[in-house]
């Protein structure tokens, strides 16, 4: 099944393009610690990065990804909000989301991510004591490393 | 925006239970859930919406219809589940159905036949034979087939196994697709309002202790272990709702989470080791152990 959906501008003329229906069905678990709506982020984050979902695609609405996820209507607002401000999908009004037509939105995804567990990397840093100097020379030895693995060299 | 239902100083006495100064509304296309202890009030605020128990003061308004006054137009778009209705032991789900369409013109019998398959229920067997967790779906049933405006559903997943919940909420996730279409639901199993509800209310011992957006409530409460001898003044730290200590850990329970209360912990020579979400069932524990300020 596919739709003609409203599509990007060029040269001055409205290009429609066909997507494929997406099942809007995510796999949440009730059981797991991380809180919804951060389920919901993720997993839409990881489709885009996979490129299950490209750029341009519609995203389900609200009430139907709510409603084939299981989900209450507010949680999925709040995902989606998340998802907007961190660039991942674009929402117009009255359209509906979209997946953000940015060209590196997958670099960007994987600098946000290594962002986050570097700073998390600088705070456990900090309750150790550790100064600049020490994870300089811990990188250093690390670059060591990977370049010699990257080599392939054997011991 | 329409509201489902309004409530505004409802009050309700019975001879040992009274429901006090009720003030609760809901914008239409919403799912609310209603947490509580057995005996807080829930399903007497759930008769009162549904017209069958009078309020003793105070102003009722359901899908726009003053209660009682204009009960009849409002029961028509007016759905009611709850276990003290009783279905009829020597007839059979069909004479059931039928019962049901020939009062309300909105029945969907396609909808009805769906969940019958969905729900696994047999139409043309008697009541006697059926099971709780069948009762249960059959009333359900009869009540969504009619897709009413306002469903008021009391303990729809109490005493059922596991696969036949799953088929309720997964019937009741099809009522959201319809933004038209609101729901109350009462449960003891704090997962399933959790997971369903834009809107979460906490009812206790007749009075009703917070009523908030699902994600605001589950945003503001965190649990906090840390390191450290000292214990909170609750006068002085509100936001702290429980503080419990075993040697030099600490676990506090916290009902207004901010970085800021991290910084004033730290400045207390507390060492943060852990900062956590709380589940909905933890957060109404706590709420009324302490005392009930959400």
């Amino acid at each position: 099944m596919s739709r003609w959906l409203y599509g990007t501008e060029l040269g001055g003329y409205t290009v429609y393009m066909k997507y494929a229906q997406i099942d809007p069905g995510l796999f949440l678990s009730v059981s797991d610690s991380t809180p919804m709506y951060q389920q919901i982020v993720n997993q839409i984050t990881t489709k885009v990065m996979a490129g299950d979902w490209p750029a341009g695609q519609p995203l389900p609405s609200i009430r139907e990804l709510a409603s084939a996820s299981r989900v209450s209507v507010i949680t999925v607002k709040r995902a989606y909000a998340e998802l907007g401000q961190a660039g991942v999908i674009v929402t117009r009004h009255g359209m509906g989301s979209f997946v953000a037509e940015s060209r590196d939105l997958s670099t960007t995804l994987l600098r946000a991510e290594f962002t986050k567990h570097f700073d998390a990397m600088l705070a456990s840093a900090r309750r150790l004591g550790l100064s600049a100097e020490d994870i300089r020379r811990l990188l250093d030895e690390q670059a060591d490393w990977s370049a010699d693995s990257t080599e392939g060299s054997t011991p | 925006m329409t509201t489902a239902f309004s409530l505004s100083g409802v009050t309700k006495r019975y001879e040992n239970f009274a429901l006090r100064d009720i003030d609760l509304s809901m914008p239409e296309g919403q799912v609310m859930g209603l947490v509580g202890v057995n005996g807080a009030g829930k399903t007497t605020l759930l008769r009162i919406l549904s017209g069958l128990a009078l309020a003793d003061a105070g102003a009722v308004e359901v899908l726009g219809h003053a209660m009682p006054a204009q009960q009849v137009a409002a029961k028509k778009d007016l759905g009611f589940a709850t276990e003290d209705m009783r279905l009829f032991k020597t007839r059979t789900l069909r004479w059931h159905m039928d019962f049901v369409r020939a009062i309300y013109p909105g029945w969907d019998e396609a909808y009805a036949t769906e969940l019958l398959r969905r729900f696994d229920l047999r139409a043309e067997q008697t009541m006697t034979g059926y099971s709780h967790g069948q009762r249960v779906k059959a009333l359900l049933m009869l009540n969504f087939a009619r897709r009413p405006r306002l469903l008021l559903l009391d303990e729809p997943t109490t005493g059922l196994d596991p696969v036949a919940r799953d088929e309720v909420l997964e019937a009741l996730a099809d009522v959201l697709r319809d933004e038209a279409r609101s729901v109350i639901f009462s449960s003891h199993n704090t997962k399933d309002i959790e997971q369903m509800a834009d809107t979460i209310t906490f009812v206790h011992d007749g009075a009703l202790l917070a009523s908030r957006e699902k994600e605001a409530f589950l945003d503001d409460w965190r649990r906090i272990v840390c390191l450290g001898a000292w214990l909170p003044d609750k006068i002085a730290w509100p936001e702290i709702a429980a503080a419990r200590q075993n040697g030099s850990i600490l676990e506090l329970k916290v009902r207004q989470f901010s970085d800021g209360l991290l910084k004033r912990l730290q400045a207390k020579g507390v060492e943060i080791r852990s900062t956590e979400p709380m589940s909905l069932e933890d957060i109404f524990v706590t709420t009324v152990r302490a005392g009930g300020v959400a």
